[in-house]
Parts: C-alpha cells; structure tokens; sequence
C-alpha cells in the first residue's frame, strides 16, 4: 500500500497563507480611497499598535521575555525624536534614525543587567524602569517637564513629516507595519528564531546546545527597542506633541502586550489581529461609554488577558491553529480508515 | 538639626512598616506557590473602598470596620484563588503572569467604573492629628497603622513558624508533592495563602484609609512599591520582606526629604535596580 | 591514546555538603566510561561542573589541553562537550525535526543546511518517522533518544550522557544499547551515567564509580564488582 507524498517543493499560488495576506495588503494599499477622517486615525491607531506589538513578540512571544516596558522604548523613540528637532533643528527623518540608535543602546545596557533575572522579577524590572523614566522627564525642564513638549509646525513636505492630510501618514505607518511584519517572517526562518523559541521553551537545554543565552536575548531586545523607537518617532511626528504621562503610560505597555498574546504569541499575525480588536474596543469604548468608559475599557481588558490566560494561552491564532491541526487529524484518521478499508475489502 | 533627621527618619520607619504589612502577602502566596500576584496593590484598593464603604453607608471609622474589611479581603483572596488561580497553577509561567496581571487591570477598571476616579478621604476620622513626643511629631493615624502593622506581622510570623497549619505551608512551599504525599491537604493550603495573604493587606488599607487619599489607581503605587519590597527582600522570605519594607519606607521618606519629593519614588526604584543586579535573588531570597 | 578530558581534584561543595570531592579522572579519545554509583554520589554534579552549569570550589578540567574550568556551558559546548540531562527536557512546542536543528544550527546558520543535517541525524537515531511530531507528543524512549539526537547534531567530541536508559522497559534498553554503541561506533567519545547495571558493565571500557563525591574506582568493569568498597557502596557493609 504506497502514501503519497505531497511534492512540498511546488508553491502552490492558490494556498490560503498567501491568497489572504495578498488580499488584506491590497486592502491596506487601497485604504485611504475607501475611508477617512476619524476613522483612517484609527486605522493608523491599528497599524502602530500592530507594529508595536510585533516587536514585543520578538521579545515575549519568541524569546519568552515579558516585557511591561515597550512603552518606554515607544516613549523614549518620540522624545529623542522631539528633543533632536527642538533642541538641535535636526531633520525628524534623521532624528529618526538616532532615536533607534540610542533607544537600541538603550535597551541592550537595560537588557544585560535585567536578563539575568527570572520571569516575574524580570517583569517587576521592566515596570520600575517605566517608572523611574517617567519621573527623570517629568522632572526633565528641557525636555518639557510635566507639560510636554510641542514640535514646531514647518512647511508642508516629506522632508518635514508634516502633512495636511492623514494619508501620508497613514502610507508610512502602513511600511513600518509591513517591515514588522517581515522581520518577523525573517526571525522565524532563521537561525535567531530558532534559538529564540529554544530559550523560551527550554534556557538550560539550550545552554548545553551551544546557544549563548545573553547573547540572543539581547539581540531579541534590541531589535524590539529598535522598532518600537521607530514607531516612537512616526507618533510624535504625527501628532506634534508628547507629554511624560501620556507616553511612557503604563497602561500602554499592558496594551501593547495584550495585543501581542490576545492575537497569538510567536505568530506573524497575531499582533494585527489583536490591534483590531483592541484599538476598536478602546476607541469604541471611548466613545460610546463616555465619561465611565474609561474605567470600562480596562474591566474588558482585564476580563480578555484572565479569560485568555487561563483557556488560550496561544491566543487566537493559537486557537486557529489547533483547529486546524485537530481537522488535519480527523482527515488523516478518515484517509487511514479509508486505506485500511480498501486493504480488506 | 538632628532632631528633623530622627523625625523624617522615624516616619520613614512608620512608612516602612505599612509596607511590611502589604508586601507580607505577596511573598507569602509566592513563597507556597510560585505565583507573584500582580494584582496585590488593587487588594489594597478594595480594602481602602470597602472601608470608605462602611464608612459612608454606616458611619464606621475605618478603625472600627477594620476587621470586617479583613475578612472580606481575605474572602475576596480565597474566592480569586477559586475561581482563577486554581486554573492555572499548571501552566506556564507566562499564563500565571497574565492572569494575575488580567485581574489587576479588571480591579482597577471596576473601581473606577464605579466609584469613578476622583479622590476620597474619610470625613471626621477617629484618629487626627499627631502624637508629640519633645519636638518630634508623628502623625497619629500613620503611628497606629505601624503598630497595627507590626502586630500583624509578628502574629503572621509567629503563625507561619509556631503552627502545625503554618508548619504545613511552609511544607508546601518546599515540597508540593512531598506535602501532600504526607497528608497535607495542598488546596487547602494555597486557599489559606491567598486568604491569608489578602486579609494582610486588608488589614493595611483598612488602616490606610484612615489618613490617604482613596483613588482607584491607589493601589498600583503601593503594588509596585510591594513588588520591589518583595524582590528586595527575596520572593518567599518574610525576614527579607521586613527588612526590605523598612529599607524602601526609609529611602522613600528620608531621600524624599533631603533631596526633593519628585524623587521619592525614582530613589526607591533605583534601589530595587543596584540591589538586583549586585545580587539577583534579593537580600534574602534564596538563589535560583 | 590521546587525552580529551582531564579533571584534576575537581572539588564542589553545596554550604557544608561536599558533593565531589577531589575528583581526579582522565577521558581518552574514542573511550566509552560508564559512571556508576548509588543514588546522590554525586555523577550528575559532576556532570554539571565538567559541562558548565557549576563552577567547582577547587580543581580544574582540562579538554584537549585547555584549561575550561568555570567557563559558561555553551562555550564548552562549542570546544566539543555536549550533555543531556537526566530528567528530558524536549522542547516540547517544537516538533522532532526543529528539536534537533536547535542543535545542528551550532555549525551553521543556514536554516536548509540545518534541516538537512537534522534529517542525517534523524536518520542514524531512527527518528525520521517521528519527525513532524511534537517534542511533547513523544514517548519517553523516544524523548531520550531525541535528547540524543540533539546533542548529535552539535557535533561534539565528547558526549556526556545522563540515565538514558532509565524508565525504558527491557526491550527498549536492548534498542537503547544498540544505539550506544552505534554512536561510539561512528567515532564519539561516551562518558555515561547508567544505573542498570546488566547494560553499563558490558558496554564500558572503564568504569568509574562515585560514593558520596568520592571516586572510589577507576578500572575495567570485571575489577571494579569485585571490589569492596564497591560493594559496600551498593549493599552496605559485607562484614555483618
């Protein structure tokens, strides 16, 4: 009785993993046509959240660091943005580029003392790290104390991050998204991912392997800290003004993780599927419920992350997945059967 | 000039104390199960708005309603363990993290949603002013709530180390397996320690609320306060929670004073980082 | 004969427990050394301060002539040592194939020559059917025999393996065997802690045996049953 073997070296162009993400990126590009106004800000919203998130995953779904403190490396991203332009008139294109510098810095010179660190105590760092940042600008004249800080309205153009219309805006996010999304299709094809997953599941194993455990979770906080400064710089550059309170908000750092577990820890697209659903619940929330809503939002929050812990831990495309491996399952079972049948009739 | 020193020093203590008594709990859950709870500080939450409950409802002083507003903490501890906790003491760490940390953003939702988020005070406590001894001044509400503090703690002590049911959990927090292979009842035991470990802090917001500020965020200053407290001192070790108590209400309170309010808080989280990186596991806590 | 590994008065201590104490051994190339000793002797210490995991409070081990004492366990593993561990620690959300390309990735970082090395090695443990199965999903033969195949594909020298055969029924321990000899075939050098005795006295070139961190002999396998103090390590005192 012979089993064929799918020939696995043809790509099939109609396979769903390709169909559906080529669809949603058409969808993306032709956005802008389709809506506008408040709504495209929430789209915008989305994909930042969705970036960020991504690059938490890098950090917490891949390597199985929790971090409660991407805020910060988001917040630190916009004031070095804001301060370069204010401060030195630098172009906020290379502001850009030297707040990823220093954030990245930033994160490997936090990274090395805290990795040293097991899980909780390693969460409760990243918590007090927020903290302590928040009060140095609060506390910060130059950068803006308390009150934040404005970036000056230029003229109009690429050159200056500054648009009339959303639209550009929304294109660029739109690329910072899709890197993310690319790095992390790269990270799990590589040599780094697979030491990323190793080091979650198992650090002593991976340790007699030959994976340098500091080394790779480094790279795995840089990296997010890195993008999470980039999308740091587009926020700032989007909304001209940061304040202390507003980004290194701890709740933000939550939000951010939510998203990345909510969607599926570990996967490609987990963080957009996770932004939509909470962007639209906060931003609906926000709206609908008024005045109480901002206490209602974190009650749903709060009830997703228990409900999620305790039934999903893979979130939801954790819950896709094994859907789908438990219907591969019953097909084989059924081909078996068949085979079997065959061989006795 | 010396006698401001003793005074910042001494309410530096009587802080230091209050922090004792919240952060009890917290290493006491994580030293019988391995779980850290997130949500710690909105335990204290709860008890500071039960205890203005009581006393807008009924007119109780928080002095008074202070043992009702316990055992309901301690109720609301063992009900978390049941209905939550339970579920996940067989996952992974990372889920035992989320859960905790699901409950304290839900916690902090709730009491804002219902009570929304402006300040409360008690009106007309029994406890006002301060005692005077010479020409030191300590506020009287913040004395009996270290007294109060240090009772608490020296019976939870005494408790853990001088009873069979303490003898029990501490075997738990050994042995799982070999406890209950000697007949300890290990649900049991973890229900205590969530009630236990939420009726201390209870006990803290209930004295707490006699003199602060009541606030649904309130209980995130002092939940992370009580996190470094116990990493400080070393997960799972009450001497170490003590001493690390004392420590941060010290650094708190005195650099506070001498070098400005602002920094109060920045102090203490520095802390927390120079002791963890010369020595990961705290002061007392056992290494890895 | 070419010596791999040199320990020279390993010594380590727990506060006041003595775990190994003034440890001397010597590791040819191409040797098969079966670690015995009753429960707690201390092999699997001894293990973990040769790989990395414990840093030794006196002595120092020697690979190849370089001094690696104290250095961290995954620069011992790229001089050539690789351990597995006595309790298995698959990675249990990753499948067999990915299990053992963590290891193959250690002299490559292409991901398809990592796969095709994992799919060899695969081959020589007799695991291809299993490839697409989870680390979790696995019998607990053949987790070990995945642990193995991990270390495999990290191209050691020395293998340093931990109670491979514990928990396996007597047919598994006869494949268990085989294996062990097909690996030492190909030309690794074995040092391996084993409590079932039937199967680490045939198998070893020399057997090492520890008794409360002391080695108390160092010989071929027929030499060391005969000894007393062996024997009083596993039943006591003869002299009643």
């Amino acid at each position: 009785m012979e089993m064929k073997i799918k020939n696995s070296k043809r790509i099939n162009l109609l396979n769903p993993s390709i169909i559906i993400p080529a669809v949603a990126l058409i969808i993306l590009l032709l956005i802008p046509k389709l809506i506008s106004g408040y709504f495209l800000h929430t789209v915008i919203l989305i994909l930042m959240y969705a970036t960020l998130g991504a690059a938490w995953n890098w950090l917490g779904g891949f390597a199985g660091q929790i971090s409660l403190a991407h805020a910060v490396f988001f917040g630190l991203g916009s004031y070095v943005n804001a301060c370069c332009q204010i401060w030195f008139g630098i172009n906020p294109w290379v502001a850009m580029v030297i707040s990823m510098i220093i954030v990245g810095v930033f994160s490997v010179l936090i990274g090395i003392p805290c990795f040293r660190l097991k899980g909780h105590y390693f969460a409760i760092a990243t918590i007090a790290l927020g903290e302590i940042i928040k009060t140095i600008f609060v506390n910060w004249p130059a950068a803006g104390g308390a009150i934040g800080l404005y970036i000056p309205i230029k003229d109009i153009s690429l050159k200056n991050f500054q648009f009339y219309s959303k639209i550009p805006y929304y294109y660029i996010i739109l690329m910072m998204y899709i890197l993310s999304t690319i790095i992390t299709i790269w990270i799990k094809n590589s040599r780094n991912g697979y030491y990323f997953r190793a080091i979650k599941e198992d650090p002593e194993a991976s340790k007699a392997l030959g994976i340098d455990l500091v080394k790779t979770k480094l790279l795995a906080m840089w990296l997010s800290g890195v993008m999470c400064a980039m999308v740091g710089s587009f926020y700032v550059n989007y909304v001209l003004y940061i304040d202390p309170e507003g980004s290194f908000l701890f709740m933000n750092s939550v939000k951010i993780a939510l998203i990345a577990v909510m969607g599926g820890m570990g996967s490609v697209f987990g963080p957009i599927i996770g932004s939509i659903i909470i962007i639209l619940l906060s931003e609906g929330s926000r709206i609908y419920l008024g005045g109480m809503g901002a206490g209602l939002d974190f009650v749903i929050y709060g009830l997703l992350i228990m409900i999620i812990a305790v039934y999903q831990p893979g979130g939801i495309v954790g819950a896709f997945n094994s859907y789908t491996k438990k219907r591969k399952k019953a097909k084989r079972q059924i081909v078996n059967q068949g085979i079997q049948n065959d061989s006795i009739a | 000039m010396s006698n401001i020193f003793l005074q910042i020093l001494l309410g530096g203590v009587l802080t230091g104390f209050v922090y004792v008594l919240i952060s009890l709990g917290l290493t006491l859950i994580f030293g019988v199960m391995d779980i850290c709870n997130f949500a710690h500080g909105d335990f204290l939450t709860i008890a500071m708005y039960a205890a203005f409950c009581f006393s807008l409802w009924f007119g109780l002083d928080p002095i008074i309603s202070l043992p009702i507003v316990t055992l309901l903490v301690g109720l609301f501890g063992a009900i978390v363990y049941w209905l939550l906790i339970r579920h996940v003491l067989n996952s992974s760490g990372m889920a035992q993290i989320f859960v905790t940390f699901g409950l304290m953003i839900f916690i902090r939702g709730m009491m804002q949603a219902l009570f929304s988020a402006n300040y409360r005070k008690i009106t007309n406590p029994l406890l006002e002013g301060s005692f005077t001894f010479g020409s030191i001044a300590l506020s009287k509400p913040q004395v009996v709530a270290s007294i109060g503090a240090i009772t608490a703690t020296l019976i939870i002590y005494l408790f853990i180390t001088k009873t069979r049911t303490g003898w029990a959990l501490q075997a738990v927090s050994e042995n799982r397996q070999a406890a209950s292979l000697m007949g300890i009842p290990v649900q049991k035991m973890f229900i205590l320690a969530w009630a236990i470990g939420a009726a201390c802090v209870g006990i803290a917001g209930g004295l707490m609320a006699e003199y602060y500020y009541i606030y649904p965020e309130v209980g995130a200053l002092f939940g992370s306060l009580s996190f470094i407290t116990v990493a400080l001192g070393g997960f799972g070790s009450i001497p170490g929670v003590f001493i690390a108590g004392l420590l941060i209400g010290i650094t708190e309170v005195v650099g506070g004073f001498y070098l400005s309010p602002a920094y109060k808080y920045l102090l203490v989280y520095s802390l927390y980082f120079v002791v963890i990186v010369i020595r990961p596991q705290g002061i007392l806590g056992k290494k890895a | 004969m070419t010596v791999l590994l040199e320990l020279k008065d390993i010594t380590k201590r727990f506060m006041g427990l003595v775990a190994l104490d003034h440890i001397n051994l010597t590791v040819n190339q191409h040797d098969i050394i079966g670690l015995i000793g009753p429960n707690g002797a201390g092999k699997t210490t001894l293990f973990s301060v040769i790989s990395g995991y414990l840093k030794p409070e006196e002595g120092e081990i020697y690979y190849k002539g370089e001094r690696i004492t104290g250095k961290p366990t995954h620069e011992i593993c790229h001089k050539g040592i690789c351990r597995t561990f006595q309790i298995v620690k698959p990675f249990s959300e990753m499948n067999v194939l990915e299990n053992v390309m963590v290891g193959a990735f250690h002299h490559t970082s292409s991901v398809k020559l990592a796969k095709e090395k994992a799919m060899s090695v695969l081959e020589f443990c007799g695991l291809t059917e299993k490839a697409e199965l989870l680390g979790k999903e696995l019998t607990i033969e053949n987790k070990k025999r995945l642990e193995v195949a991990r270390a495999l594909a990290t191209e050691p020298d020395l293998l340093l393996l931990d109670e491979v055969m514990a928990g396996l029924n007597p047919v598994e321990v006869h494949q268990a065997v085989d294996f062990i000899y097909k690996i030492h075939e190909k030309g690794y050098t074995l040092l391996v802690i084993e409590h079932v005795m039937e199967v680490i006295m045939p198998i070893s070139d020399r057997v090492v045996v520890l008794d409360y961190g002391k080695k108390i002999a160092d010989c071929d396998p027929e030499e060391a049953v005969k000894k007393p103090e062996v024997i009083n390590a596993y039943f006591g005192s003869t002299e009643e």
